[in-house]
This record gives C-alpha cells, sequence and structure tokens, in this order.
C-alpha cells in the first residue's frame, strides 16, 4: 500500500470511528464514582425563579456540606417531562432524582422498573410530610416524596365581585350560579377556563364527581378505572348543565391555560374575568402576567357545594409535586430528598410564595397573606383529597377522561360519555 | 449514482504489494481509491442515515405490533390490531380529512397567489428589494413562534378582532380558534401567510429562467402580457410548480407545530392532523405501540406519494437522477 492510499486508509477509520465516537458520546454522561465522588442528575420543573433558584442554593448548600456528591441540575419545562421521562426510565441512564406528580403517573413510570423503591430508605422520617406522601406510594411501595400540596379552587378578583356588588363568595352550586348571572349582568365574564390545554376542563368533571360521590365510591373508581356508578353520570350532567349557564369567557375553548395574557390565567390577572377553577399554583402564574401586585385584589373560595351529592363537601381535589428517585444511586438520592424536604429550605418555598401548602407543618408559620393562609387552613381541614383524576389514573385513561370532558365544553358528548371513554382506554 | 459499478473486487492485500503488471496495479489502485473516496464521502451520512432513519424506522414497525406503553419489555403482541384500530377511529379519519383540506387549499390558494405575487414582483416596481423582503419574512420566523405569535393574536378582543372592527369589517370577527366549523380555515390562513413567502421566492428564482429573449419575441409577434404569461412564462416555470407542489404538499401531510401549539388539535378533535395525533396518543397517553403504528401509517402515506410523484411528476425534470439511465 502506497503512502497516499494508507493516509486515506487512516482518514476513512478516523471518520468511521469518530461518527461512532459521537453516537456513542450520547450515552455517556453516567455518574461515575471511580474518584470517591458520585454524581448524580437532578431533574426538576422550577425554569423560572424563584423556584429555580430555590432549588439551586439548595443543590449547592448540599455539595458543600457532602463533598462526594456532586449534582447535576436540569432544569426542565414542566410540560416536557411528559415526554422526556419515558424515554429516560427505557434508557440505560434515567436521572438520579426527578420531578413527579405520584399518583397513577408515577405508576406507570414504576412499571419500567427503573424507579427506585424507597420505602425502607424514608422510613425513619417519611411521617413528618403528613398524609401528602401516600400519592407517592403505589400499593403500600414509597416510590417519592411531596414537597408541597395543591389544591384545585376558584381564585378570584375581589375588585370585580365588588364592581358587581357581591359581598360574600358563593358557598352553594345556586349560589355560583347567582354569582355568574351577576356578574354577566355587571359586563363582566364571569369565568375564565383554559379549553384549548384540556386539562382545566378536567378540573370541572373531577370537582362535580368529588361533591357528588361518595369517597369509596370515588376511590374505587378511580382505583379501578371504572366510573360507572351514577354519581359519575351525575358529575357529567352536572358539568352539561354548568356550561349550558354560559359562564365562561368567549371562546375559552380555544384559550391557554397559563401562556400569556390572553391565557385564562391572563384575563382574571388582567381584570378580565372574575373567576378561574385551578390549583393553588396559578396565583404565582397570574402574578408573572402582570404588573399589577395581585395580593390585594385576589381571594379564593372553595369549589360550592352541590345539592344532594354523596361526597363531602369540605373534600377537594387536589394533589401535589415531589421527587422520585431511580435504582443506582437510590441511596444517595434519598438523602439528599431528605435534606431538601427540611423546616429551612420548605420556609423558603412558603416565602417565596411558590408553594402555598408546604408539607411540613411547621414552615406554615411563614405564611403571610390571608387568603394563602385560608387555603392551607382548607387543605388542614378537608376531608381528604382527591388527586386529580389525570394523574390518579394510569398515564393513557388520564388522557383520554381529559379528552372527553373537553367534548363535553365543545359541546360534544353526554352524561355518560365521559365514563364511557375512561373505559374504552382501559 | 457513480456511473462506475465496481468490476474489479477491491482486494487490499494484492493492490498493496502484488507483482501484477503495472497497468492492472494502477487499475486496482484507482478502483480502490474511488471506494475509499466513496467510503469517506459516504460514509458520515450512510452512518447517520442508519442510525437516525433507518434503525428508528424499523424499530417502529416493530413497536407498531406491540399494545406497548413504553415501559418494560414488550409482551402484548397485538400483530395488525393498532392499524385496524387508528384507521377505524373516528378522530384519525378526521385527521386524515383535515390533513387532505390543507393539501388542496394550499394548491387552489397558494399556489395562484405566490405565482402571482411573484410576476408582479418580478415586474419593473418601486421598492421592489424592499417587498421582496417582506413577502419573505414570515418564512424565516420558525414554525412555534409563528404559531404563538398567532395564537394571541387571535385570541377573542384580541389584535386581529381589534383591526377588523377598526376597519368596519367587525362583522368578520369569528372566534377563529375555538368554533369548531373556523378553526381549520384559521390554521390555513396563518399557514399561508407563513409559507407564501417561500413560495413567491421559489418561483422569483424560477423566473429569472425564462429568457427574456422568449418574451421579446412573443411580444413583437403581438402578444398580449396575458398569452405571453400564459404561454411563454408558465409552461417554462413548469420544473418550479411541480417541485412547489411537491414540497407543499410533503408539508402538509405533515403539519403539526403549528397546530399543537394552536389548538393542539381541538377543539373536540376539530383541528387533528395526523402527526397531531400521532404525538397525542404516543406521548400523552403513552400508547406507543399504537403511536408507533400511526408514525409508520403516515410514513407509508409520505413515501407512497413521494414516489409515485417523483417517478410521474417530476420524471422530466429528475431525469436520469432517479430513473437510473440518462436518456
Amino acid at each position: 500500500m502506497n503512502t497516499r492510499s494508507i493516509r486515506k486508509f487512516v482518514a476513512v477509520s478516523a471518520v468511521a470511528v469518530m461518527s461512532v465516537g459521537a453516537l456513542s458520546a450520547c450515552s455517556n454522561g453516567d455518574g461515575g464514582s471511580a474518584d470517591g465522588v458520585t454524581n448524580l442528575t437532578f431533574w426538576h420543573n422550577g425554569t423560572a425563579e424563584p423556584i429555580l433558584g430555590i432549588w439551586q442554593d439548595a443543590v449547592d448548600e448540599y455539595e458543600k456540606a457532602n463533598p462526594d456528591i456532586t449534582i447535576d441540575v436540569v432544569p426542565i419545562q414542566n410540560e416536557d417531562f411528559a415526554t422526556k421521562i419515558p424515554l429516560a426510565l427505557s434508557s440505560d441512564n434515567p436521572p438520579d432524582i426527578y420531578f413527579n406528580q405520584g399518583g397513577g403517573l408515577l405508576a406507570t413510570q414504576v412499571q419500567s422498573g427503573q424507579v427506585a423503591d424507597i420505602t425502607e430508605l424514608t422510613s425513619g422520617w417519611l411521617d413528618e410530610l403528613g398524609a401528602a406522601s401516600g400519592n407517592w406510594a403505589v400499593d403500600g411501595v414509597q416510590y417519592g416524596v411531596p414537597y408541597a400540596s395543591q389544591v384545585v379552587g376558584f381564585w378570584y378578583r375581589t375588585d370585580l365581585f365588588a364592581q358587581a356588588g357581591i359581598d360574600a363568595p358563593p358557598t352553594t352550586l345556586d349560589e355560583l350560579n347567582d354569582t355568574v348571572e351577576t356578574l354577566k349582568a355587571a359586563g363582566i365574564a364571569p369565568i375564565a377556563v383554559g379549553g384549548k390545554d384540556r386539562w382545566p376542563d378536567a378540573f370541572y368533571y373531577n370537582t362535580f364527581a368529588v361533591r357528588e360521590c361518595g369517597e369509596d365510591v370515588l376511590k374505587k373508581g378511580l382505583a379501578d378505572a371504572d366510573l360507572s356508578d351514577d354519581c359519575f353520570t351525575r358529575a357529567g350532567q352536572a358539568v352539561i348543565d354548568f356550561i349550558a349557564t354560559e359562564p365562561f369567557q368567549d371562546g375559552f375553548n380555544g384559550t391557554p391555560a397559563q401562556q400569556g395574557a390572553g391565557s385564562s390565567a391572563g384575563l382574571v390577572a388582567n381584570g378580565q374575568a372574575a373567576m378561574e377553577l385551578q390549583g393553588t399554583w396559578d396565583k404565582s402564574v397570574m402574578q408573572g402576567l402582570t404588573d399589577t401586585d395581585l395580593d390585594p385584589l385576589l381571594g379564593w373560595f372553595p369549589f360550592p357545594s352541590v345539592e344532594g351529592g354523596k361526597g363531602d363537601a369540605s373534600a377537594t381535589l387536589g394533589g401535589g409535586d415531589g421527587f422520585s428517585c431511580t435504582q443506582e444511586h437510590a441511596k444517595e438520592c434519598v438523602d439528599f430528598l431528605e435534606f431538601l424536604s427540611n423546616d429551612d429550605i420548605q420556609t423558603k418555598l412558603v416565602e417565596s410564595q411558590v408553594v402555598a401548602i408546604p408539607v411540613k407543618a411547621a414552615a406554615s408559620s411563614a405564611i403571610t397573606d390571608p387568603v394563602v393562609k385560608s387555603i392551607y387552613d382548607f387543605n388542614s381541614e378537608a376531608a381528604y383529597v382527591q388527586t386529580y383524576f389525570d394523574i390518579a389514573l394510569p398515564t393513557g385513561v388520564g388522557s383520554a377522561l381529559n379528552d372527553a370532558v373537553a367534548n363535553l365544553f365543545a359541546g360534544q358528548g353526554t352524561a355518560e360519555s365521559v365514563a364511557e371513554a375512561v373505559k374504552a382506554a382501559k | 449514482m457513480s456511473t462506475t459499478t465496481a468490476v474489479v473486487t477491491p482486494d487490499v492485500t494484492t493492490a498493496a504489494g502484488s507483482p501484477s503488471p503495472q497497468g492492472t496495479t494502477r487499475r486496482r489502485r484507482s478502483t480502490l481509491r474511488k471506494k475509499l473516496e466513496l467510503a469517506l464521502l459516504l460514509g458520515p451520512a450512510t452512518v447517520l442515515f442508519v442510525a437516525f432513519v433507518f434503525f428508528p424506522l424499523v424499530a417502529a414497525s416493530y413497536y407498531s405490533l406491540f399494545d406497548w406503553n413504553g415501559f418494560g419489555p414488550l409482551t402484548d403482541f397485538v400483530g395488525l390490531d393498532n392499524y385496524t384500530k387508528a384507521l377505524g377511529d373516528p378522530l384519525f379519519q378526521g385527521a386524515i380529512g383535515h390533513n387532505l383540506f390543507i393539501v388542496i387549499a394550499s394548491l387552489v390558494v397558494q399556489l395562484p397567489l405566490s405565482i402571482a405575487l411573484a410576476l408582479l414582483l418580478n415586474g419593473k416596481i418601486r421598492g421592489r428589494t424592499g417587498l421582496r423582503l417582506l413577502v419573505f419574512t414570515p418564512y424565516v420566523l420558525s414554525e412555534a413562534v409563528t404559531a404563538v405569535i398567532w395564537l394571541s393574536l387571535l385570541q377573542p378582543h384580541g389584535v386581529v378582532d381589534g383591526l377588523l372592527e377598526g376597519v368596519g369589517l367587525g362583522g368578520l370577527v369569528q372566534l377563529w380558534l375555538a368554533d369548531q366549523n373556523v378553526v381549520m380555515f384559521t390554521l390555513f390562513a396563518v399557514i399561508t401567510w407563513k409559507y407564501i413567502g417561500f413560495g413567491i421566492i421559489l418561483f422569483l428564482a424560477g423566473l429569472q429562467g425564462v429568457p427574456e429573449e422568449l418574451r421579446e419575441a412573443a411580444s413583437i409577434d403581438g402578444a398580449s402580457g396575458w398569452q405571453t404569461t400564459r404561454l411563454i412564462v408558465l409552461p417554462l416555470l413548469g420544473p418550479t410548480i411541480r417541485i412547489w407542489v411537491f414540497l407543499s404538499i410533503i408539508g402538509s401531510l405533515q403539519l403539526f407545530d403549528l397546530v399543537w401549539i394552536m389548538t393542539l388539535g381541538g377543539p373536540a378533535g376539530s383541528s387533528t392532523t395526523m402527526a397531531t395525533y400521532l404525538i397525542d396518543r404516543g406521548f400523552r397517553r403513552y400508547e406507543f405501540g399504537f403511536g408507533s403504528a400511526v408514525a409508520i401509517i403516515l410514513f407509508v402515506i409520505c413515501f407512497v406519494f413521494a414516489l409515485f410523484y417523483q417517478r410521474f411528476a417530476l420524471r422530466r425534470d429528475t431525469q436520469g437522477a432517479l430513473t437510473g439511465r440518462v436518456e
């Protein structure tokens, strides 16, 4: 072989090797512990301040106290978790610590075999987090730890209520209907809903079901993904009847929930709609969409009671945010999660108003806003908190439920169609 | 494709040091060199193609035969059930219909419009460069950015409604994205806004290939402007039109970003496309086996169309390149 062809041969081989190397490099970010330092990857959904900084500060503090641990923090947009997690959990290299919302979603993820059983590792301190952690257990096995609870209720504009001459928020469905009429008469869009995103529609079906169904029927129906009980049909009918009173803003089926001033959160934040049925987090979303200080303008009331319903009127729809660990570094992950749930960090989350309902009771003393305090108390006194149906059910079924409720909002379907969709997706 | 098919089997050892006659060695060397060149030039692309196109395609075909939620092993073999389920789902049938609507509307509206605007901008008018730049601007935006902008502009009582009311056309105001009977037209208008510039630039380039002499000759023969356009310019624009049609149809069949961001396929599935249906089932419902089947259906539709179009419509334009012979 002459030198020219040798050179070429080398060049070709080099290119080939480099291509292969480039491909395998994609799967190379492992947590090597050759030098005694364990590297963890931490995926969370706090992409904006203040929570972004709170997690980063916590990591810095933890790394300082534990020189043998380094943590790569990867903030990921909340909506991207749905696509990234299944891919990560089917790879050889899932994140060591990752955000999730528990329930049926977590149960689906557990099927990957990658999510770590942390029952024993957390047994010493999990009790301190109260009942909230139950949502991160699947068949009695603990697969995650919450850092915040959320409940769903109506956020409302006190100034618009006053303008329409309404002195107290409604406590029954009839009163809510009256409130809607009064607001309409005053030329105010009564309720904003982010129908484009579908899950905000589902909050109506879910809360009506919480009011219509007794606790046992509700829990069993969701556990079996079987909503054939009559109370679920009544919930479906209640949604249809409620939509028929035209309580929502114009074009609500095309409105996004949280993006931009035209979103349902934006409409309330800018005084263009009076109410929104949303999770506790919505206040910080709204505040991000306006320059006005919303503290004096926002009130909150729980979903009203429904006459004849078998559900406890103090029960509520809700859920929480937390983290899970994967197998390889489960022990280190749990140690970090224990650190994360310390009173100090919990208090910071409360003070920044990112979290209204901390899982540690001690942090609740940091709540200063009377509205947030009322939500915290409501949650503490609730008969029970039912996880959002789309999270409680296995993922595919939950999405099918959301889609079916969204169809009701678009005028398609009957009182039974949600139960039928759930059955079909099971 | 290369015109040399390998006549001599490459044999590195003999090429390296065999005592064969000078001529043969040189020939072998040059063959070897060609092979190495090919390997060097095509190698990286081939590796990438196999890794990121061919392998995922094979994997998706395999997944599509299972009922699989993306977690754990593939155990639940269901044969072609996913395919029959998809094709029998009214929502997916609706999605195919929406894609066809975009395909046809693009051909009927965008094609004449972009040719007309290209002809206009090809004439000697004031501020031509500025206008050309202006119509091309939307095409430079990413589809996601376009969608976010129009999503806010089209909200009720938003900018678009305000503009219409401002010019006395308030009666035309619709629930652009919330009305199930309007939403596809709204999306089509946004698509047209975004992609018309691309068509115009393409046709402007095509128009540069129409010799000025032919127009002059036609006008000397007494042809009117319209006759010149119809009988001389348009036929010579044929190859450009055919390639535009090809790109437009493929783009319309794969429509995703814009719809996903603006409507998520709603309300009640009234703007679902094949691609949004696929992502919705795959990633939102974790039906990865089913989603793979939908992906394969979408692929087959696009691939079959592409093959037929290339074979029949583009044959003259790509002669030799695809048919394998030069006539």
